[in-house]
């Protein structure tokens, strides 16, 4: 069983990202990028079920700038077998991603694709669900466990107030959750050894899929900051203003 | 314009995060609620919706193969309902966030999730980087598919209308995904990601046992989840998963009670989204007392329980 | 041990700065078939650098003759120069700057962001070949036969307990014909190397300094390019050497920073404090009014000068850079130097290699055959001049020192003391009242830590060392009221229950990596080791 995993290079999560004085949009050049984290708990789950014996490779796809080819050798030296860059302009909306993938997976017939639930970017949380769709397979959204046998996937998955486990036929698309694993590290002598595993380039162009755009970016702009709050003197006060001011209790 | 709005129900009522998505469909056009399960449970549902006040037409459709809100057959009704509807809404649940997307593919539109402003019929405000920035975006789809973040609009009542309520007739199957089981718990303390209360504790505690002896009665009035800083957490004052904070549990109650902790960055970045923050600190200067909505300040250890007594 | 695995290499260098990634460059010139390894602890290039910067473009015009018809991005040449004296209220200008203090004439020099000057050279040596590893730090020395052959970085994934957690992965022994240290002021590896050779037998001690940072953006109608702005006096005392800088570069950035000697003697001083209020005096003020605040971070520096430079070389290796002191103080530049000692080392490696000698003893003279020996030289006598009679007269000596002894007095001034050991006690220090962050142009420690993304992985043994936690209690509290609360630029030393028990609580999540508390705390009780490799600040571009 082949899985695929796509993982996207985003504003590492420790950066804090401002917008620009112009809001046109979010200052990202210059800082430091990783691979979405929600993609390296897909790339570590794929892996160990590698590991297990339950799938046969391991394909990190990433779609994007040329440096994202730095993110794939983030999931080679995780133990992914083989990396496939496919090169865009600019980062495309979740559609045409999901349209890009479905190509690859028509090329490359995996039983499973493996994704981060959401970026930590444009927090759209829609491309595992479009590829499903698009492909007409069932989907394990949110999945915080995973297990594969005789031909199908059960997914435990996160839901408001719980979990709710759901058995889909393969081949299927399972999407990641925080939850799911804790992704090791590519450790220095597995990044050395990355250098040499496969990396294939495409053009999105050449794929034959519509890039066009559904969403243009009006403005950017930063959250309100909080309002100063006041200072109440007693517990009774408090208790008043939680009840007929903020109406929280 | 005519909207299509997913609705959700609980124990024979509109979720209001549901009711966050009927309010914000009103200001799109005329509201049709779709409600979904199988036969009994969207009889049951279709009566809760059409007393929401905004709804001017519920759809029930009942169907076994809708039972568990899978998002296969789910998918496949909205698209099969989505006719000349101009928007196609679900709350930002995880119901809404799982269908949606995917009845969007099958409609070849680009969704827009997690909607926090309506500016024009193609035009909405949603966070991107975690809240750190908000993105007002337009779409040239000619159908729009949206979630409704619930803490951005204020629910429509749960009671109030008498919509009609026309059944739909369900022709989806679906053989590739079923429905194994669910593990919902009821406990008494919620869950901190998914608490609406939470009570949280830090170093002005001093111990395991104070935190312990102050916090819970008071979480337990609240029906609250208890969190804590990294330093009560380090120092042994409370378990490891109820960390709040940048490295811990990243929360957004609608109310966040914050005993006897300073604030810490790390901290603040783990509940600065909560609707209201409440600190109780002896001091004054505490960087908590910045980010809170209201502030007393004084002897945790008097006012904690007074607190408790006067709710 | 056993498990770790090991590579071999020429040349292993640790540190990712000015220096390591000159000597990389430099080594793949002179012996493009060398293999050579470079280590970064920050998660990537230029995430730990912090520098003014204005840079004098000497060295790189030797390494890289044709970077003025590259895209590099040295952009902003210095423009306009202004050198204040502070008082409270006023800020008095020095006259004919280029010949009172022509150390500090800066024509033909560069305003840059050092950070992405290091990820352009990174790139650089990339593209030549070097193998270029960030996110690992450097934890052990590895010692043969009295020989140092190379690194092992730091296992992953250990827990605070110091047990092997879920993700454990052992460190990776980096082994080197020659190891070259580039790990800037007070390297932790280069400390035990010093250490273990005695390399600073005969030599003045260190003496530092604490640069603490901060870069704005600012309108672009009161952003003037390549103004460079300096000052000393107010607020620091004439005891305390220190005094700020504002250069406005790039696009409506503006870098502004203090720097307080580490010798200082007032226990009550905290250089984070010094560096906000400086900001509201009516020089500086201005330059922030409708601007907001990007970027914070904070680093030591070596200020000692000749006097302080220890033995370069030893069998295995040698020190570059600011891991061995090589800052230009009175200049306060030290990237023209790091890269040019870089530079040689590369040059005396490349010759050891072709000789198999086991030491490259040939950096030591190189070096005094260069001009940065010369410029060192002439330079030696102006910070302890400072530390010996103080900032006015200080100042009044680098005069003279500049404009008739041509920095060529046949004498040498000394240092006579460590850094931790200057301290006044509490009771002996006159407090210090700083004003209350406004939250428009001043702000405090966390909210300005936020702005360096600093973070490590919370499950592993804190990287601070406090050898000795009674000690802590008797010295540094009772005696010196916990300077190292307010020296710390990033709020990692708290002390907690102050009225009834009082206890050192080490936030080290927060730790900007700038060394200051191995330097100056009294008792030297404070050991700073490396975290988990990729832990630390996130410095972006412009800083």
């Amino acid at each position: 069983m082949k899985i695929l995993v796509p993982v996207k290079r985003v504003v590492d999560y420790n950066i804090k990202v401002r917008v620009r004085s112009d809001g046109t949009g979010v200052e990202t050049a210059g800082l430091k990028m990783s691979m979405n984290p929600f993609d390296e708990i897909a790339v570590e789950e794929a892996v160990r079920l590698r590991e297990k014996g339950a799938a046969t490779e391991v394909i990190a796809i990433s779609i994007g700038v040329q440096q994202a080819q730095d993110t794939l050798r983030t999931a080679l030296a995780m133990g992914a077998d083989r990396a496939i860059l496919v090169l865009t302009d600019e980062s495309p909306e979740p559609l045409t991603v999901a349209k890009i993938l479905k190509v690859l997976v028509e090329r490359e017939k995996p039983e499973l694709v493996f994704l981060g639930k959401q970026a930590i970017d444009d927090d759209m949380n829609a491309t595992g669900q479009m590829l499903a769709g698009l492909l007409g397979w069932p989907q394990g959204t949110f999945a915080s466990k995973v297990e594969v046998a005789d031909g199908r996937v059960d997914v435990a998955r996160e839901i408001d107030g719980g979990t709710e486990t759901v058995s889909l036929a393969l081949p299927a698309i399972v999407t990641a959750d925080l939850r799911l694993n804790e992704p090791r590290y590519a450790s220095l002598p597995n990044i050395m050894k990355a250098k040499k595993k496969p990396m294939e380039t495409l053009q999105a162009a050449d794929l034959g899929v519509d890039t066009t755009r559904r969403l243009t970016t009006v403005s950017v702009s930063e959250p309100p900051t909080r309002k100063a709050g006041v200072t109440v003197s007693s517990v009774a006060e408090l208790v008043e203003k939680l009840r007929n001011e903020a109406r929280v209790i | 314009m005519t909207v299509l709005v997913f609705v959700e129900t609980e124990a024979g009522q509109v979720r209001q995060a549901s009711r966050s998505a009927i309010a914000a469909a009103t200001k799109l056009g005329d509201v049709h609620a779709l409600v979904a399960g199988d036969a009994a449970a969207s009889d049951a549902a279709a009566t809760a919706a059409a007393k929401v006040p905004g709804v001017a037409r519920v759809l029930k459709a009942g169907a076994d193969v809708l039972a568990h809100e899978l998002a296969e057959p789910l998918a496949d009704l909205i698209v099969a309902l989505a006719g000349d509807y101009t928007h196609l809404l679900a709350a930002s649940s995880a119901a809404g966030k799982n269908v949606m997307p995917r009845v969007a593919a099958l409609l070849d539109v680009q969704p827009i999730p997690d909607v926090m402003a309506i500016v024009d019929a193609d035009t909405f405000v949603r966070p991107i980087y975690a809240g750190n920035a908000l993105a007002t975006v337009k779409s040239s789809d000619a159908k729009k598919v949206l979630t409704i973040r619930a803490a951005s609009f204020d629910p429509a009542p749960a009671e109030g209308g008498s919509a009609p309520v026309e059944a739909v007739t369900v022709t989806v199957t679906d053989e590739t995904s079923r429905f194994v089981s669910a593990h919902t718990p009821v406990s008494d303390r919620p869950e901190l990601e998914s608490a609406r209360v939470i009570v949280s504790g830090g170093r002005g505690l001093q111990s395991a046992e104070n935190f312990h002896k102050y916090l819970e009665p008071l979480a337990d009035k609240l029906g609250a989840a208890i969190g804590a800083s990294r330093v009560a957490v380090d120092s042994g004052y409370a378990p490891n998963d109820s960390q709040v904070g940048q490295t811990g549990k990243i929360v957004a109650p609608e109310l966040y009670i914050a005993v006897g902790i300073s604030g810490a960055i790390q901290h603040l970045a783990g509940m600065k989204d909560s609707k209201v923050i409440v600190a109780i600190n002896k001091d004054a200067e505490a960087p908590i007392l910045q980010v809170a909505d209201y502030s007393l300040v004084g002897d945790l250890f008097e006012i904690v329980p007074a607190l408790t007594a006067a709710l | 041990m056993s498990e770790r695995e090991a590579m071999d290499f020429d040349v292993v260098i640790v540190g990712g700065g000015p220096a390591g990634l000159a000597a990389a460059i430099r080594l793949r010139q002179l012996a493009p078939e060398a293999t050579v390894c470079l280590i970064e602890k920050g998660s990537e290039i230029g995430a730990h650098i912090v520098s003014g910067a204005v840079i004098e473009p000497r060295a790189l015009d030797e390494l890289l003759p044709d970077w003025r018809n590259q895209d590099s991005p040295i952009r902003t040449p210095v423009s306009e120069e202004e050198m204040y004296f502070l008082t409270e209220t006023k800020g008095h200008r020095i006259p004919a700057l280029d010949r009172v203090m022509p150390h500090l004439a800066n024509h033909g020099n560069y305003v840059v962001s050092l950070g992405e000057v290091c990820r352009w050279l990174a790139a650089k040596a990339e593209d030549m070949g070097v193998e270029i590893y960030p996110g690992f730090a450097g934890a052990e020395v590895l010692i043969e036969n009295n020989r140092v052959v190379g690194v092992a970085t730091g296992d992953m994934g250990i827990t605070r307990e110091g047990e092997h957690g879920p993700n454990y992965a052992p460190g990776m022994e980096l082994r080197g014909k020659y190891t070259l240290f580039a790990e800037g002021c007070r390297g932790s590896l280069t400390k035990r190397v010093m250490a273990h050779y005695d390399l600073r037998k005969g030599v003045d001690p260190q003496t530092y300094g604490l640069g603490v940072k901060e870069v704005w953006e600012i309108p672009p109608e009161n952003h003037r390019p390549g103004l460079v702005v300096h000052s000393f006096g107010w607020p620091l005392d004439d005891r305390t050497y220190g005094g700020a800088w504002l250069y406005h570069f790039g696009e409506n950035l503006v870098s502004y920073g203090f720097v307080t000697g580490l010798d200082y003697e007032n226990t009550w001083l905290s250089p984070f404090d010094e560096m906000q209020r400086t900001k509201l005096h009516p020089v500086f003020r201005p330059h922030f009014e409708g601007g907001r605040r990007l970027i914070y971070g904070a680093r030591a520096l070596s200020e000692g000068g000749l006097q302080s430079i220890p033995r370069l070389t030893f069998p295995g290796g040698a020190l570059i850079g600011d891991s061995a002191g090589f800052l230009n103080t009175p200049k306060i530049k030290g990237t023209h130097t790091a890269m040019k000692s870089g530079m040689l080392a590369a040059e005396a490696v490349v010759e050891a290699l072709a000789t198999s000698r086991v030491e490259p003893g040939s950096f030591t003279q190189r070096v005094r055959n260069s001009w940065l020996y010369e410029e060192l030289k002439s330079a030696r006598n102006v910070r302890p001049a400072f530390a010996k009679w103080g900032m006015k007269a200080g100042a009044l000596y680098a005069g003279i020192d500049a404009m008739i002894l041509r920095g060529r007095a046949p004498w040498t001034l000394h240092y006579r003391h460590t850094d931790n050991e200057t301290l006044r006690p509490a009771s002996l220090s006159e407090p210090i009242s700083y004003p209350k962050p406004d939250g428009k142009v001043t702000f405090d420690r966390l909210s300005s830590v936020f702005l360096s993304n600093t973070n490590h992985e919370e499950d592993q043994p804190v990287h601070l060392h406090v050898e000795n936690m009674p000690l802590w209690k008797t010295v540094n509290w009772d005696v010196f009221r916990s300077p190292e609360s307010r020296y710390c630029p990033a709020g990692v030393y708290e002390v907690a229950d102050e009225a009834t028990d009082p206890r050192l609580v080490i936030n080290a999540q927060n730790c900007v990596h700038c060394k200051t508390c191995d330097i100056k705390d009294p008792a030297q009780n404070i050991d700073w080791v490396t975290p988990e490799g990729g832990g630390g600040p996130n410095y972006p571009a412009g800083m």
